[in-house]
Parts: structure tokens; sequence; C-alpha cells
């Protein structure tokens, strides 16, 4: 099944270039490397847990933990930085995988829904990440190499860091494409009892896609720290809503069953890409928007987006 | 009530033991502070929570309550410190209050519009107004804290009658009102068989809609109104914090008062038991000393639990 | 003779210490096509679905191929070699027609990725098989539902199993596929597959079947041969009376209703036209008259329906009440009317599951029962009173919530909903299927009783005995046509029949 551009994911692509095609033309520094860079840097966090709810919206499911996952991943990370990267990195995902596991415990295992489970997980690792850095925000060792990660770029353009995300991307696509794990995931998220009484491993999918969620928030929070230089409890409120946003804008479904990993990363893309514009925007200072102005814009964004969903999408499926 | 719930009966002997304990471990737990100081922390939860449990009783979720707060409390200082509201300070009042509802209400119809009408699942609905909402606040006060002496809209925050905070008899007032409404009138029937079952509801004449949307416009009034009463209780409006994370105490306060998430059901009272033990279970780890993020943690554990025993019913 | 390949022995199973069977046993033969039949709440679900893993048994043997067995899940179930098809259809609706087909059995490759065209060629003998000619590349879903219904049974023959399990498999299909189905049975039976075949439509198993095995009250009560028995003395098995008795008391309780001489039109559908579905509806319905709605699957029948209660936009034609043109855009202008529609899908059309039945029960009736947006309550429960005595529902209290009501219980709350508001014309859509023979008899006493006070009645059925017995007049239907009117008394099972298969000629 081929279908990157597959019919009904390609307004994204086609929003993603002209947005790009309209911020090269007006906008001399838009394609500068420096923008470039950065752009990459800052949405590689939001392209990871993106991918991951994608995995769980597709099974039906949500998960509202990913942002105070990452808040304290970032904590661990930051306290792990010493010992550098290799212990940070894995000890930052481990906090992540734990988050994962109690979610996967209560739904796939209590059978809880999966709205409160994880609103039950947000507020217990935000309790945690308070708890393990004091309430403060969690300085990282300067001296290891654990802000390279953040920090540093190939080529002077790339950042390491959405070289990691593509990792994740081509990993979780390909889990969707083309193994069992993956097509029982959009089954269940299609007709739940229709999956277990096919004979599909239904939990195991269940277990995985949380798991893979919390994974990728801890990911994210191990960008936050490495790349902002510290471990931020208070950070990742709304990451949440941020990344439903985008696997929305991205064509998959609430209701699960169907969903593109490429069109979630399209419309994480796209969120980020909006504010970019606007700061250049407010660069060229022929008329100024505050930053309130900004959630106001991506608020009419997503209106816009799901109206048209709301047009097109409907008569695709009879009932 | 006909019959008592068996799950609010459990939710009543688990505030019964909280408070016994209390009584036991918590110093000067048994004085009117104590009480005053619960009471007007719980108010607005408990108001919002209201409208959340008829939102959720429709089978929806309403994401945008606090950034509702946040527009209906931004409004109502811009208007009684408006020249004109200066000048007619009875019709003054009046104006910050209804005002500032109005376009909460509007909010609301929004959302139930985009819902009702446009099929938008409603999560994606209101999270529109969640991220916008509190900008478009932002926005109208230029980011702005504003501050005020105003005693007569102050009262809705800081008033006390028969000793009690205002806001803790509004509470109360608006439960018990629309627990009327849900349990005696058309739209209370109509509410609980749209949750229930909206295809068969359609096709027993109920206008399911109309039904939709004015639940949404119920629980966007009902946190402007809290709105209101978290800018009178600080003389102070800041559109960046007032409501934030409410739509998760509202949705916590609902479930453990026994709401569930497929719709279909209203408990309106539970919803004001659930908002009063989350806030009794805070209050009695704070004054004993255990941490605030301690306190998160454990309200976690009491969603968990709380959605653990409704389980099984449906999935 | 060999040991059979499935002998189920002295099952039992209660569901909160309630038992629903408590001697259930069941032998099929290798090679044997077999069918299990008991009215509603007989215990044939729960027997099958100890079969097939999704419920665990109290206690009993099941004896699979000689060896003792537990199945434990479905996937057991189907590890084992038996595969089930379910009444209600178990696929993914959002995934392909592909995806449908190999879900849990994919094609792999080398690296254990899926190997999408091997699955696709697996996919297209399966279609072949049954003589479907779609792009398998499409959601399931888009396509009809006779179509899935196909998809899910190709899944299941696919998976070459030793037992297939087909519940309810012809509820969606018309008589081309049907005829399909019966082929593809009598296949897989020549290679040596078992086939348990359920169904409500006795003539199918008479047609198709080995052998029968008859469950009352959750006990088997007999397990015989098709061909010794006739249709009479099965029914007689499953309602555990003589055949002497029905045969004298006439098949069904609509039999023998007075015609009211020239009774008004109510409502009159000239050339109502909705869509591809329903083209061409011509109706006059009379108070106090049934008129039987007949014709085969997808001829428009609940199409017709659905227009004249307004669920359905018309976009050509006209609809007369009294004389005067009106239109019913929806449900709501629909019933206030006076108009009321009992529709054939009771869970997901029907009931709200958590309301209680009093709330069930009145909610057409609330604007009528509100003053000022206030339910009278006292009222509501007067009346609810009235009904439950006056059409013998079964339950504990009418505050008891309709979900804990057997089928027919909630079927007869359903009607009484329809009955509360007095409509004028109340449309019955498959009104007694899913529903045991006893409360089938108790619904047809009702209806009939309230034509005879004045009230006009559409039947759509597939029974032929409902509708020659029940109906004054019987339209037939056509490809969304209308195309004959039959009159009784004297229609008969074959005129019915030719009428409604006069296919080519009209």
């Amino acid at each position: 099944m081929p279908g990157v551009l597959r019919q009904g994911h390609l307004s994204v692509w086609v929003a993603l270039a002209v947005l790009i095609l309209f911020g090269v033309l007006r906008y001399d520094n838009f394609a500068s490397a420096y923008n470039l860079s950065s752009f990459l840097g800052y949405n590689s966090m939001f392209v990871v847990i993106s991918v991951g709810m994608c995995l769980v919206i597709m099974t039906g499911g949500i998960d509202l933990s990913v942002g105070t996952v990452a808040a304290l991943a970032s904590v661990v990370a930051a306290m792990l930085s010493p010992q550098g990267l290799i212990v940070a990195l894995p000890g930052g995902v481990a906090a992540g995988l734990l988050a994962g596991a109690l979610n996967a415990g209560m739904i796939a295992g209590l059978r809880l829904p999966p709205f409160m489970a994880t609103l039950a997980t947000m507020l217990a690792a935000k309790g945690a990440a308070l708890s393990l850095s004091d309430n403060r925000t969690v300085p990282v060792d300067w001296a290891s190499d654990f802000t390279a990660l953040g920090m540093n770029k190939v080529a002077n353009l790339l950042p390491w860091t959405i070289l990691v995300a593509l990792v994740v991307v081509v990993f979780a696509w390909v889990v969707v494409q083309r193994t069992s794990l993956g097509r029982t995931v959009l089954a269940i998220g299609g007709n739940a009892e229709a999956a277990h009484l096919m004979g599909l491993k239904t939990r195991r999918a269940e277990v995985f896609v949380y798991l893979f969620s919390g994974a990728c928030a801890g990911l994210a929070g191990v960008f936050l720290a490495s790349g902002y230089g510290a471990g931020q409890p208070l950070e990742g409120a709304g990451w949440e809503l941020a990344a439903i946003a985008a696997v929305v804008v991205g064509g998959t479904l609430l209701t699960g069953g169907m969903g593109s990993v490429p069109a979630t990363v399209a419309g994480a893309l796209l969120f980020g890409l909006v504010f970019n514009l606007l700061n250049f925007e407010n660069g060229r200072g022929t008329f100024s928007l505050s930053a309130d102005w900004q959630s106001v814009i991506r608020g009419l964004f997503l209106l816009i987006v799901i109206l048209l969903q709301a047009r097109l999408g409907r008569p695709a499926l009879k009932s | 009530m006909t019959r008592l719930d068996p799950r609010l009966a459990g939710l009543l002997v688990a505030l019964a033991a909280l408070l016994v304990l209390n009584v036991a471990i918590t110093p000067n737990f048994l004085n009117m502070q104590t009480l005053a100081v619960n009471a007007s922390q719980v108010a607005t939860i408990a108001i919002v929570a209201v409208g959340m449990t008829l939102v959720i009783a429709s089978g929806g979720i309403d994401l945008s309550v606090g950034s509702v707060m946040a527009v209906a409390g931004a409004l109502a200082p811009m208007i009684f410190l408006s020249g004109w509201a200066v000048a007619n300070p009875g019709l003054g009042l009046v104006a910050s209050i209804v005002l500032p509802l109005l376009a909460a209400a509007a909010c609301g119809l929004f959302n139930g519009v985009l819902i009702a009408h446009l099929g938008v699942q409603p999560i994606i609905a209101t999270l529109i107004f969640f991220i916008s909402g509190r900008g478009i606040a932002q926005v109208l006060t230029n980011g702005q804290l504003q501050t005020f002496t105003n005693p007569d809209f102050t009262w809705l925050g800081t008033g006390r009658i028969l000793g009690l905070p205002v806001q803790g008899w509004i509470a109360l007032a608006v439960t018990v009102v629309i627990a009327l409404v849900v349990r005696r009138t058309i739209y209370g029937r109509y509410l609980l068989s749209v949750g229930g079952n909206e295809r068969a509801s359609v096709l027993a004449g109920a206008p399911v809609a109309r039904v939709k949307i004015a639940t949404y416009v119920i629980a966007a009034t009902l946190a402007g109104l809290a709105g209101l009463i978290v800018v009178a209780q600080n003389s102070a409006s800041d559109a960046a914090r007032i409501g934030q994370l409410m739509e998760l105490d509202a949705i916590a306060a609902a479930v453990v008062g026994g709401a569930a998430l497929s719709g279909g059901r209203a408990p309106i009272l539970g919803t004001l038991l659930g908002a009063i033990f989350i806030q009794l279970m805070g209050y009695t780890l704070i004054a004993n000393g255990i941490s605030d993020e301690m306190t998160l943690i454990v309200t976690a554990a009491i969603i968990a639990v709380a959605v653990w025993l409704q389980r099984g019913r449906r999935v | 003779m060999t040991e059979p390949l499935l002998q189920m022995t002295g099952i039992t199973k209660a569901f909160g210490g309630v038992p629903a069977l408590a001697e259930g046993n069941l032998s099929i033969l290798a090679g044997e096509v077999h069918s299990v039949v008991g009215q509603n709440g007989a215990g044939k679900s729960t027997l099958i679905k100890i079969l097939t893993g999704v419920y665990r048994r109290d206690g009993g043997t099941v004896r699979w191929q000689g060896r003792e067995v537990d199945l434990r899940s479905p996937r057991e179930a189907q590890a084992a070699g038996i595969a089930t098809i379910y009444q209600e259809l178990t696929l993914v609706p959002q995934r392909t027609v592909i995806e449908n087909i190999v879900l849990g059995y994919e094609p792999k490759t080398r690296f254990g990725m899926i190997d999408w065209k091997a699955a696709e060629a697996r996919t297209r003998a399966v279609l072949d098989r049954f003589g479907i000619d779609i792009d398998p590349h499409r959601p399931l879903g888009s396509f009809p539902t006779a179509i899935q219904q196909l998809v899910a049974i190709g899944r299941a023959a696919s998976m070459e199993a030793k037992l297939l399990i087909m519940d309810e498999p012809t509820s969606s299909l018309d008589e081309r596929e049907v005829g399909v189905l019966f082929g593809v049975i009598r296949a897989l039976k020549a290679q040596g597959t078992s086939v348990l075949y359920i169904s409500h439509f006795l003539d199918e198993i008479f047609d198709v079947c080995d052998g029968v095995t008859t469950l009352r009250d959750g006990r088997t009560v007999g397990s015989a041969r098709v061909a010794e028995l006739t249709k009479l003395d099965l029914i007689a098995l499953m309602l555990g009376r003589s055949a002497e008795d029905i045969r004298r008391a006439g098949m069904t309780e609509l039999a023998g209703s007075a015609r009211a001489a020239g009774g008004e039109t109510v409502l009159a559908a000239e050339g109502l036209t909705t869509g591809r579905r329903l083209r061409h509806l011509d109706l006059t319905l009379r108070a106090g008259e049934i008129v039987g709605l007949a014709g085969l699957l997808g001829s428009g029948r609940t199409e017709a329906a659905r227009a004249l209660f307004g669920m359905d936009r018309p976009t050509g034609g006209a609809l007369r009440m009294g004389g005067k043109a009106v239109s019913l855009s929806n449900p709501r202008a629909a019933i206030a009317a006076g108009l009321a529609f009992l529709t054939e899908d009771r869970k997901t059309e029907g009931i709200i599951p958590d309301l209680s039945v009093r709330e069930n029960l009145t909610l057409a009736l609330l604007p009528r029962l509100s003053r000022m947006g206030v339910v009278d309550e006292a009222r509501e429960r007067r009346i609810v009173e009235g009904f439950i005595k006056a059409i013998g529902i079964k339950a504990a209290h009418m505050d008891q919530p309709i979900r804990e009501l057997s089928g027919g219980n909630q079927q007869k709350v359903l009607l009484g909903r329809w009955l509360a508001i007095e409509p004028k014309l109340l449309i019955l859509d498959e009104p007694t299927r899913g529903v045991d023979v006893g409360a089938k008899r108790e619904i047809q006493a009702i209806i009939r009783q309230r034509v005879e006070q004045g009230c006009a009645v559409l039947l759509i059925s597939s029974e032929f005995e409902e509708l020659i017995e029940g109906a004054h007049d019987i339209v037939v239907m056509q490809d969304g046509r209308t195309t004959t009117r039959l009159s009784n008394p004297g229609v008969t099972e074959d005129q019915l029949i030719h009428a409604m298969a006069a296919g080519g000629a009209a």
C-alpha cells in the first residue's frame, strides 16, 4: 500500500508547500540556514510526540499525558546529564516508557477509558516532575556531551534532534504499513470488538502504542533538556493538545481506524510553520501582532482545517 | 431521588470517612474558617464541573471552559472600568455581569454549532477555543493584568452570607437548579437520551441538535460565571491565568462524581460531591504537611480509582 | 460411525446467577451442515460463544476431533480450526477489503514484513470464489452490507477451518447472494468441512442443513436429521407444544383481523422518490387496514419507510395526508403529523440502554407530557403503568433500565413508545424479527387490536406467513418500485413469491 500522497492526506502536503512557498517569496531570511535549523530543532520535539500520538489515536485512544511526561523526562535527563548523553538519553526515554507502561496497564489491563487514564498519568507525571526537581528548573551539566544532541548540527544545517526524530518517524511508518502489529493497531481503532473476535492480539497492540507514545514523549523531553540546557518541570503544558491538533490536521480521524504517519508529521510542521511565519511577519514591521495573537491565529487555523475536513471528509464512509 | 445510586452512596461514605479522618488528625479542622476556605476554593470548580457533567452526559467533552473563563474574566473589568459604567455604576455593574455571560454563551453556541451541525468531534471542536480563547482574552486586555477596586463586584468573590462565601452559595444554587433541570424537564430527558443513543433519539423525535447546542451554551455560561467569580475574588484579572487547567479539574470532578464519558448519565449531585471530595483530599494533604506535588499524584490516583469503579458498565 | 468432529456435552453457563444454559448438548459430524434452533433466550448464542472461546463454560465437556479441549479465546478457537462469522458484522469498515481478509493471518516476507502482493492475490482468490467483482483496495465500509457480509464469509472460508460457524449469515443478503452462499456451503461440505448454520429462517435450514439440534430454556431438547422432520415438527419442538395445537391456531396472531369497511385514507404516496434505492413508491394507507410491504432485500422496503417518516428527503413524487400535500422533513415533523416508525434495528435505532422502561416508553410522547418544558411525572407514571399492563411488558418495575430486559420485552416497550402517541399510521419494519415465538404472538395481537381501533399499519416483513395472514393488502416492491398490489383473502405464498421474483418481466 504505497501512498504518502494518498487522497485525503494530499491537502496537508499542499498546504505545507503553499506556506513554504509563501515564506520563501515574502521573507528574505526565511530560507536561510539559520531559520531552517532553528525551525527544525524546535519542532523535532513536536514531530516526535505527534507521531506517538498518531499511533495512539489510530487505536481510537488518546494520550493526554505526553506534555507532562516530556517535562518529567527533561528533568530526569538533566539530572543524569553529568553521566553524559549515553546515560541521560536512555534515562529520559525510560522515564517516558515508565509513564507509558502506567497508561498501558490502566488501559489494556484495567480497561479504563484512555481519556481518563492518561489524564491521571498527566497529573501524576507533573507531580513526579515537580517533586524530583524540587519545583525548580534543573540545569544540565554543560561539561558533558549531553547538550550535543540538542545543539549540534550536521553540516551546520540539520540538528541532530530532527535526524533522531526522522528515525522515529520511519520506524512508526514501517510498523504501521508493513507489520501485523501496525495493522492490528488500525483494526482496533476501526472496530475493537471485531479485532478481538478476528483473533488479533489486541492487548499487545494497545500496550505497544502507549509504550511507544510514552517513549516518544520521553525522547521529546530529552530534546528539550538538551536543546535548552535545563530540565523544565513546568514545560509541556498544552503539548498534548498541540500533538492532537497536528494529528487532526494530518487527516487522522479521532475515532481511530485510519490515519497516516507522514501526514501527521506534515501536520506538526504545518502548525510550527504558522508560528514561524508570524514571527517573520512581525519582523517585517509593516504591522505588529503581539504574541497573544499567535494562539488566536493557531485556533483559527485549526478551525479552517476542521471545517474543510467536515466538508470533504464526511461522505467518505457509509455508515 | 427515588433510588440512591450506589456509586453516589459510595462517594458519600468516602467523603464522610475523609471528614472523620480530618477531625481526628487535622488541627483546627472544625471551624468556620476552614469551611469558608474550602468552600471558596471548590466553588468555581463545582460550577464549571456541573456544566461539564451536562456536556459529558450528552456524550461530549468541553476543553474550552478554562479559556471561556478567561474571556468572561477579562471582559468584566473592562466594562465596569469604562467611562460609561463609572458614570452609571448600577447599570455598569449589571452590564459587567450580564455581558461577559453573554459572551461566554456565544462561545458555547460556537462550540455547539460546530458539534451539532457540522458533526465535528467535541474534543476537536472545543480544542479551537481552548487554543484561541485565552489568546482572545489576552488580546482584549493587551496581555496586561487589570487590577481594580469595586466592592460591589468583588462581593461575588469575597462576600459572605451566613458565614459562607457567596460563591459557595452560588455553586450550591447552580447544582440544585441544574439537578432539577436534568430530572424534571424535557431538556434533561432528551439530554440523557441523546447521550445514551443518539440515533434512536432522532427517530423518537428528539431535537438532537438543539439539545446539544443548549448543553454547550449552558456549560460555557457556567464557565463564564466561574470566570467572573475568580476575577472578583482576586480584585484583578489576569487573562493568562484565569481558569488554567480548569477543564481537567472539572472533568475529574464529574468523573469522580459518577459521570461516564460514554454519555447518558448526568449525576449532578455526584459532581458537586466529587468536586468537594477532590478539594478536601487536597486540603487534607496540604494541612498535614504533605507537598503540593504529592497532592497531584494522589488526585491522579483518585481519578484512576473512580474510573476503575465504573468500569465494566460499558466500555 | 466414527467419533463426531465436535461433541459438546452437558454444558452449563450462568450470568450473574441466572442460568443461560442448563444442559447444552451439541454434536456435529465431519462434513456435515448442522443447525441449532431455538427461541430467543433458549441459549443458542451462549452455546456458540462457549464453542468459539468468547465465554468460558461453567461445566460440561467439549470434545474436538476426539480430544477434550478448553478453548479460552477466539484466537485459540481459530487456531484449533473453528472459524466464526458473527451476526453483527465483525469486520473493520475503515480498512480495505484486503486487510479485512488477511488480518491476523498476513502473508509475510522473509523479513517479517507484510507481503501486500501475496495478500492481494489471496483476496482476489476469495472474491473470485464468491463471484464478487470489486476493488479490494477500497475501504470495506464503502461497499453495501451484503458485500461486507460476503467478505466476512470469505475471510472465514479462507482460513481452511474444520468447522465454520455462521450466525444468521443471510440477514442482509438477497436471494441471489443467498444462492451463492449456499453454493459455497455445499462446496465446503464436499471438501469435508463442517458448517454450523444458525438462522431464524427455518426454510433455509431445510434447504441447506443435514442435522438440527433444538434448544429450549437452556436445554438441548432434541437432535435430528432434517430429512426426517417437517417445519411444523421443528416449531413444535422449539415451542414445546404439539404440532397439532399450532396447526389449529394458525401460524401467526395477525390472522383474522376484520377489515374495517372503507376506512378513510391516512397517508398516500404518489410516485415518491428519494434516490437510487427508492425510485417510485405508490402506496395508499387507510384507517383500520394493514398493508403489507413485501420484496426481496434491497427492493426498497426499508427506504420506503424511511421516506414516509421524513428520514430521507424526497427528490420527486408527492405525499398526501387527508388530501393535502405534505412534506415531512424529519422524524420530528412526521411524529407531529401522527406517524410512528418501529425500526428494524432495536439496538442501534430503538432503545436508550441506560434509561428506564418508563423513560424509554414515553420518549416520543414527551412534548405532550410537558408543560413549559417540565415533564408531568405523575401523568407519565399513570400512562406507563397502563401500557405495562396492556401489552404485558415483563419488567421488575418501570424504573428498571431497559437494557436489563429480554429482547422481546424491549421490543414491546418500543412498540409502547409508538402506541403511546396514538399514531394515525404505524410503520412496522420487521416488528417480530429476533423476538422469540411467544413474544412474537403477543406483539402481533397488540398490532391487530390497534388496527381494529382504526389505526393504519404499514407492515414490512420478510416472513410470508406474517404478511399473508396479517395484511389486508400486500404491496410488492422490486428495484425501488412498487409493482403489484395483492388483496387478501386469497393470497397464496406462491403468488407472493411469484410477484416478488417476477424481476426481469417488469
